[in-house]
Order: structure tokens, then C-alpha cells, then sequence
């Protein structure tokens, strides 16, 4: 426990990075009910969540060759003292985070006039950044208390974004309250392991408490902490049984809200658990073995044939992508439950590639809901002759989503199979190909909607705004592109997944 | 299970507080239909990780965690662990925070509803969904 001062005048700007990073949107929330502009809301968020953006390329940039940097808040020292840690694991996931906010933002301004009242937009746009602030909060702090009071920052503003749904269907409410009743048990949930963890060891530091518990012999507590903590952060991650919040809060919540959430929350949620489950506990500690393989692989595995299987079933193509995201968290968490760094690399890599695939596909969703009136099946019947734009991101999204190669969803399928064959349980690998069938289903549903159904009167004329086309598009492209050129998004996959698996930190 | 003598048990009587306080919330959670209860049976809930915590801070024999203010500090005095107090603190504002925003839910919901009982709003809902599925399910040919 080093006790030299730090003194402040000396750090860098690039010294403080970390900190900014988390700082930025967090005063930029206030700072706006403050001025209470409404035309200066949205630039101001844009502008917020633009600098996290270049916060977070350039700290990735910094740890992408393995390294490790460590952020003292307030100069306090780590164990005791808050420590901001980044390694290539977590700048992977808040480059994706602010990466995805700044895109929903630029698509934000168009949807949210449309959707939302003008006398809400300030405090819009706030709960917007306080959710930013709370996701990017979890995934940059190395202090197991601090990730639930940012997850609380986050849920919280969440319940309140699901509820502003509520000027288009009053459903929304109750999707809020629902979500708010189960994420407030799950968020206890983690207290309470996290409870159990420092009666064990003493301390709150995740490297700290990796290096005590690694010493100590299975105990009770510690036993009862693990199970705690997997259940709290599994109601966040919408992990099978735990899921029942997330249908309903994707479909009721305004279009962008959908967006940001199906890209960003469950990510989080799922790196949390990661962290939790590679950093924390070694994967060594039998009983997460246990727990992994017959608990956690028989759950990921119903929830890709289940979610999908209800999915193909739903007249709504914004219901539709909510199940399908349970689906894909299972491929997820499959890739952790092999327990090997093929594995985790295919769950990081999948944790990527699905947030922009979803990203595109919700916009589209959005983009339905401003010029058709909304995204039922019989709404967007035709759309791909009056939208045409929009229509063929879509495409390209959901072919995406099914893992056809050459896109973005075949990489991270590819690598999934791949660490299934490596363990030698070729049956799921079956499984994973037989799930992404369903999936070809209902894609070819909304294709079939979209250029081979007739259109309704009252349906859409006329393509979307081009500011909600171009978000679309860069999102769609982007799933092609990292499809091709594998390089980046495989390197620092890996390197996140050997950091975690090697317990590095 | 020879661990659970009766020593053992009452002098974890925090512990056992703390299991039936919490029980007792989950299960009002759980089973009551008043959306205002189950915000109440989350309350009761979270006051049960306060306890668990605030019991771990104790020091058998241990005093009130306060320096004296000439810092000559008495290695022979134990102090009580003042850090999961602290942590309680933040997690109070965050129930407060959840509960208040959960209220202003439920007022929402009466405004909409004009119900604050579960089974009612899932009549109401399940009405609103039966429609949703004549209108859409009709124009797309039975098939929806």
C-alpha cells in the first residue's frame, strides 16, 4: 500500500483520462437542467458523449498491447481508496458503449422529436447521460462497491427512460415498474454477494479481493457470495429464467431508448459478470466450475432455442428483436461457460458484433415507428419500396444476426463453434448451428413483410429522415465491415480474454 | 451440521434477523397484487442488506470508530470496522432513490390505469394486447 502523494498539478491530461471518461457525461446531466435550454440539450449531450468517445479510443489505444492502467480517485491509494482500472477487457466495452451512445445520439435528435414531448426533452436527454455515466462507471471501476452504486446510477436512469414510452403506450409504465422491481432485487442481489465477499476477505478492491480470495479455502461464504452475485448481475444480463423484465421494456421504451439499451446495458451487464467470474474468481474455484456447466451452459443453451423459437412467433418486429436479444445473450453466455479463452474471445467478440448488429436493426425499428406508425407486421408490410433505405439495413442487419458469412454475426458464431469443437462437445456445436436456424426464420419474416407483402393504406411514404438513415447505415456497414476485416475486433478480443483467463491483473 | 449449537446460533441473532427481514420483504415482493406494497416489501428488502451489513462492522468489544482529537491513539483500543457503515450510507440514498421513482411510477400508473392492483392492470393489458392482435393479426391474413 503505497502512500507517496500525487500531486495533482503534475498529471497530464493524459494521466487523467480514466477519471474523464466517467466525468464528462456525468457533469454534462446536471449541467444541462441547470442551463434548461431545450435547443442546447441535445448538442450538449452530443458534445458529452462525443468527448467519451475520443476518451475511450485513446485509453483503448493505450492498453490494447495488454497493459494495465490504474487511476487513483482523489489520490487515495488502492485497496482503500477507489481505483479506476483499465485493461483491454473493459476499454473494449466502453469503446463499444460510447462508441454506440454518440451513434444513437446522432440518430437520437429526429426519433425524439417525434416521440417525446418537447417539455421533456431536457430531462430526456439527462437521464440519457446518467445512464452513459452509470454503464461506462461499471465497466471502468476496480472497486466491487462502486459497480453497484454505478449500476444503480444506471438502472435508475433507465426505469426512468423505459417510462417516457409512455407518451406513445401507457404499457410502458408498468414495463418500467416491472423492470424496476426486478432490477432493484437483482441490484440487492449483488450487494448482498458482495457483502459476503468483504466478510471473507476483508476488502472491496476487485484485485485485492482476487489476490485474498485466491489464498483461501471454499467457504461458505464465499460460496454464498459467488451465488449472489451471479443471480444479482444474472437479472441484469436477462440470462434465461431471469429474463422476464426485457421483452416488455425493449418494446414499450421509445425507439432510442430501445437502441441504446439492447446494445449497451446487457453488454455491460454480461462484462460485470465476466469480471466477476475470470477476475474475481479463478475459474479453478470448483464450485463456479460447477455452476457453469450445469447450471449457466443448460440455461444459454434453452434460452437461443426458446427466446428464438417465441420470437418467430410475435407480430411485431420491435418484440421480435427483444427475444431475439435473450437468444443471442445466450450465445453469450455460452462462450463463458466453456471456460476457455476461445470462448471467452467468442463471448467478447459476440458482445461486440451483436451490439452494432442490434444497434442497426433497432434504428430501422425506430425509423418504421416515425414514418409507418409504428412496427407491426402489417405496418411495415411494403416498406422496402417506400423505404428503401432503411429497409435494406435491415437486411443486412438480420443477415447479420442469422451469421451468414461475411458478416459481422458469422465471425463471432465461427469462433463460438470453434471453442465448442476445441472442448470436444460437438453436440453443441450442433446446437449453436441448429439455433441460428430459428434465427433464419424470423429475419426471412421481416423480409418477407418488408419487399413481399402488400402495403397497407396509412403505411409508410416516405423514406426516413437522413439523420436517422445515415446512424442506420454506419451501424449496418459496420457489421459488414467487421466481418471482413476481423483484425481489430479479434486482437483485442483475445487479448481481453487471455488478460481474464491469466488473471493478469 | 454440528455447527448449529445453540452458542453459535444466538450469537449470529443479526444474521438470523436479517435472513427473516429479508424473507419477509421477497415474499411481500412476490405475493402481494398493490403495486404501493410491493414497493414497501422492496423497502422492508434493501433495510435487510443494511442490517447484514452493519452487523459485519462489529468488533467483539470493539468502541465507536472515532480518533481522539489529539490523534494519540491507543493501540490497546479496538475500534468497530466504520467502513460497511459508510457503505450503507450510499446504498440508503440508493433505496431512497428507488422507492421514490417507484412511487412516481405508480402515480403514473393510476393516472393511466385508474388501478394500482396488479391483477386488474393485467386484465386491462391483456385487453389491449387481444385488440392489438384482431387489428394486425386481420390485415396480415390470420397468419400474424
Amino acid at each position: 500500500m503505497a502512500s507517496e502523494a500525487i500531486t495533482y498539478a503534475t498529471m497530464t491530461w493524459q494521466e487523467q483520462l480514466p477519471v474523464l471518461q466517467v466525468l464528462v457525461p456525468f457533469v454534462a446531466a446536471p449541467l444541462l437542467v441547470t442551463i434548461g435550454h431545450k435547443g442546447l440539450a441535445w448538442p450538449l449531450t452530443m458534445l458529452a458523449s462525443a468527448i467519451s468517445l475520443i476518451v475511450s479510443a485513446l485509453l483503448l489505444a493505450q492498453v490494447i498491447d495488454g497493459s494495465v492502467i490504474s487511476y487513483r480517485l482523489g489520490g487515495w491509494a488502492p485497496p482503500l481508496g477507489i481505483e479506476y482500472r483499465v485493461d483491454a477487457a473493459n476499454a473494449f466495452v466502453l469503446f463499444l458503449v460510447s462508441a454506440i451512445a454518440t451513434l444513437v445520439l446522432a440518430y437520437a435528435r429526429a426519433s425524439v422529436a417525434a416521440e417525446i414531448p418537447r417539455e421533456k426533452h431536457t430531462l430526456f436527454y439527462t437521464a440519457f447521460l446518467l445512464c452513459l455515466t452509470g454503464l461506462l462507471g461499471v465497466t471502468i471501476t476496480g472497486d466491487a462497491f462502486n459497480v453497484f452504486v454505478f449500476l444503480e446510477i444506471s438502472s435508475l436512469s433507465t426505469y426512468v427512460l423505459i417510462a417516457e414510452g409512455a407518451h406513445r403506450d401507457k404499457r410502458a409504465l408498468t414495463a418500467a415498474y416491472d423492470y424496476l422491481i426486478m432490477g432493484t432485487i437483482g441490484a440487492t442481489f449483488f450487494v448482498i454477494g458482495i457483502g459476503f465477499l468483504y466478510m471473507a476477505t476483508g476488502t472491496l478492491n476487485i484485485a485485492d479481493l482476487a489476490e485474498r480470495l485466491s489464498t483461501q479455502t471454499d467457504s461458505r461464504t464465499v460460496r454464498a457470495g459467488f451465488a449472489f452475485v451471479v443471480v444479482g448481475i444474472g437479472l441484469k444480463v436477462a440470462i434465461y429464467p431471469l429474463h422476464l423484465w426485457l421483452p416488455r421494456a425493449y418494446t414499450f421504451a421509445p425507439s432510442v431508448v430501445s437502441v441504446f439499451l439492447a446494445a449497451t446495458a446487457t453488454k455491460v451487464a454480461i462484462y460485470v459478470l465476466l469480471r466477476f467470474m475470470f477476475t474475481v474468481f479463478k475459474p479453478a474455484f470448483l464450485f463456479e466450475l460447477q455452476t457453469l456447466e450445469f447450471i449457466i451452459l443448460p440455461f444459454a443453451v434453452i434460452a437461443m432455442f426458446a427466446a428464438s423459437f417465441i420470437a418467430i412467433f410475435q407480430s411485431d418486429f420491435k418484440r421480435l428483436l427483444a427475444y431475439s436479444s435473450i437468444a443471442q445473450i445466450g450465445y453469450m453466455l455460452l462462450g463463458i461457460a466453456f471456460l476457455s479463452s476461445t470462448g471467452l474471445t467468442a463471448t467478447i467478440v459476440h458482445l461486440f458484433n451483436h451490439g452494432i448488429t442490434k444497434a442497426a436493426l433497432f434504428m430501422a425499428v425506430g425509423a418504421y415507428a416515425l414514418r409507418a406508425g409504428g412496427s407491426f407486421m402489417d405496418n411495415i408490410a411494403g416498406a422496402g419500396r417506400t423505404m428503401p433505405w432503411t429497409s435494406a439495413a435491415v437486411v443486412i442487419a438480420g443477415l447479420s444476426l442469422i451469421g451468414v458469412p461475411g458478416t459481422a454475426g458469422f465471425i463471432s458464431k465461427w469462433v463460438l463453434v470453434q471453442a465448442a469443437l476445441e472442448k470436444g462437445w460437438w453436440p453443441v456445436a450442433i446446437l449453436i448451428v441448429a439455433s441460428s436456424l430459428l434465427a433464419v426464420i424470423y429475419v426471412w419474416k421481416v423480409i418477407e413483410a418488408l419487399y413481399l407483402a402488400k402495403p397497407l393504406e396509412g403505411g409508410a411514404t416516405r423514406e426516413a429522415p437522413l439523420s436517422m438513415v445515415i446512424p442506420t447505415w454506419i451501424a449496418a456497414l459496420a457489421s459488414i465491415w467487421f466481418g471482413f476485416s476481423t483484425g481489430v475486433t479479434l486482437e483485442a478480443a483475445e487479448a481481453a480474454a487471455n488478460g481474464l483467463m491469466n488473471g493478469v491483473r | 451440521m454440528e455447527d448449529f449449537t445453540i452458542a453459535f446460533s444466538l450469537g449470529h441473532m443479526p444474521y438470523w434477523l436479517f435472513i427473516i427481514l429479508m424473507m419477509t420483504g421477497l415474499y411481500i415482493v412476490v405475493a402481494k397484487g398493490n403495486l404501493v406494497k410491493k414497493i414497501v416489501g422492496l423497502n422492508l428488502f434493501q433495510t435487510a442488506v443494511f442490517m447484514l451489513y452493519i452487523s459485519i462492522g462489529k468488533v467483539q468489544g470493539g468502541t465507536a470508530p472515532i480518533f481522539p482529537t489529539d490523534m494519540k491513539i491507543d493501540p490497546e483500543v479496538v475500534y468497530s470496522n466504520p467502513l460497511p457503515h459508510v457503505l450503507i450510507l450510499t446504498a440508503i440514498v440508493v433505496g431512497v432513490a428507488t422507492t421514490s421513482l417507484g412511487l412516481a411510477l405508480i402515480v403514473r400508473i393510476r393516472e393511466s390505469y385508474d388501478t394500482i392492483e396488479e391483477d386488474r392492470i393485467l386484465k386491462i393489458e391483456h385487453d389491449i394486447a387481444a385488440a392489438e392482435n384482431r387489428i394486425h393479426g386481420q390485415s396480415m391474413g390470420g397468419r400474424a
